[in-house]
């Protein structure tokens, strides 16, 4: 009796890593799946922030992939590790921020490690030659076997009859004619064959899961290493980048105000790590104070805040600004007129 | 049965979801974790993961503006 070989897949939650699976399952591999939590990844983080957004449905399209697969799904957190990668990319970024191809680098090689430390034999990914226009070229293929050390332990089933045999089809581990030859970015024979195993719910085909690759965050995280002289980053700082107006009247402070009350209820949990104003007079947002900021400063700080509450047309509003040690003041202020916000605060 | 409670307020998944994964390992079967959240997405992204690596919710609820959901251990948890 052969021995039953072990698989597993990197799943982001779309189409092509969902199909990888299915496709190698169908050969009676094991597959269980991996998924990385880099800290960037969008996976409906403003569905749960937002309050307008918390009647629509959301899932976590990892963790629905591995049941309409029926197979196990490791969540890893690599918020930590992942720093280097986007700090010191070898390969460059894309568009944006996005290391897109040291990312997909460093994942293989955390799923190689994975591999080794438990008694799998291979690893997946749903690949498509010349699908990205960064990670996934022709060119790119054989770097990313390399560089993580999978060599030839990394199967692409979506592409392979592309590429030069894994060992898994050299072994005979699985059959390479039952793999695939897609390539570019047309999505249609992954939809063919999606259709052909009955799958007709999946992920936005080539959705973008990484907020590095939107231009808007990208501004806002360029703007807090620039604040910081320094590219480092923790958790919170990415998340907060996420949620609320950001403007930056100055270089040593940037406003983070909330647009709705989901927002506000989000930002709630950060008053204690951050100097804040609350509108006491009008409804109103919370802002944040993130940096340095004096007297003077707080006022003017007041007089946006203001500008965003139920009293912008107000003569007066009134807000109670809290400092770091929990001591809060009350400030009354002049809402400041829209046109007097210049748009390059806006961040 | 022991019950470990883990602290997940202000998280966002799949943060809630990772601490119970962790929190489970090398757990036997009959314990149980309570994740105490303040995201609502665990109340379908922790039953999920239980359901896909064969674990078994107990409770899933929610509790002044809090959401709680208690997983027990089926099948002793290596990998």
């Amino acid at each position: 009796m052969s021995e039953q070989r072990k698989a597993v897949a990197l799943i982001s939650g779309g189409l092509d890593s969902l199909l990888a699976a299915r496709v190698i399952q169908e050969q009676g591999i094991h597959v269980e799946g991996i998924n990385f939590f880099t800290g960037f990844c969008v996976e409906g983080h403003t569905h749960a922030i937002r309050k307008r957004d918390q009647k629509k449905e959301k899932r976590n399209n990892a963790l629905w992939v591995a049941e309409q697969l029926g197979m196990k799904l490791h969540i890893v957190d690599i918020i930590e590790e992942y720093k280097q990668v986007l700090l010191n990319p070898k390969h460059g970024y894309g568009a944006n921020l996005n290391p897109c191809l040291d990312c997909k680098v460093f994942m293989v090689h955390k799923a190689y490690e994975w591999i080794k430390a438990k008694d799998f034999d291979f690893i997946i990914t749903g690949e498509v030659i010349g699908q990205r226009p960064m990670s996934q070229r022709k060119e790119t293929m054989p770097i990313v076997c390399d560089e993580s050390g999978a060599h030839d332990l990394l199967l692409r089933p979506l592409c392979a009859k592309n590429l030069p045999m894994t060992r898994p089809e050299i072994e005979g581990w699985v059959d390479r004619n039952r793999l695939y030859g897609f390539s570019g970015r047309s999505r249609k024979p992954q939809m063919a064959l999606a259709a052909q195993f009955g799958i007709e719910d999946y992920a936005q085909p080539a959705g973008g899961c990484c907020f590095l690759t939107d231009e808007q965050y990208a501004v806002k995280l360029k703007d807090l290493w620039n604040a910081r002289g320094s590219k480092q980053y923790e958790l919170d700082d990415i998340m907060l980048l996420k949620v609320g107006r950001h403007l930056r009247p100055s270089s040593r402070f940037k406003v983070i105000i909330a647009r709705e009350e989901g927002e506000a209820n989000f930002l709630q949990g950060y008053r204690k790590r951050y100097p804040h104003i609350n509108t006491v007079s009008h409804g109103g947002p919370l802002a944040l104070i993130d940096g340095e900021i004096n007297e003077r400063d707080i006022e003017l700080i007041g007089r946006v805040v203001a500008r965003y509450s139920q009293g912008r047309n107000a003569a007066e509003v009134e807000l109670r600004f809290t400092d770091l040690s929990g001591d809060s003041r009350s400030l009354k202020v002049v809402p400041m007129p829209a046109h007097q916000v210049p748009k390059e605060w806006l961040i | 049965m022991n019950r470990r409670i883990i602290d997940c307020r202000r998280l966002l998944c799949p943060m809630p979801v990772i601490n119970v994964q962790d929190a489970v390992e090398g757990l036997p079967a009959g314990d149980q974790v309570e994740a105490v959240c303040t995201d609502p997405g665990v109340l379908k992204d922790i039953p999920a993961w239980s359901r896909i690596n064969g674990h078994r919710v107990i409770e899933a609820k929610s509790l002044g503006g809090e959401y709680i959901v208690i997983v027990e251990v089926v099948q002793d948890s290596e990998s």
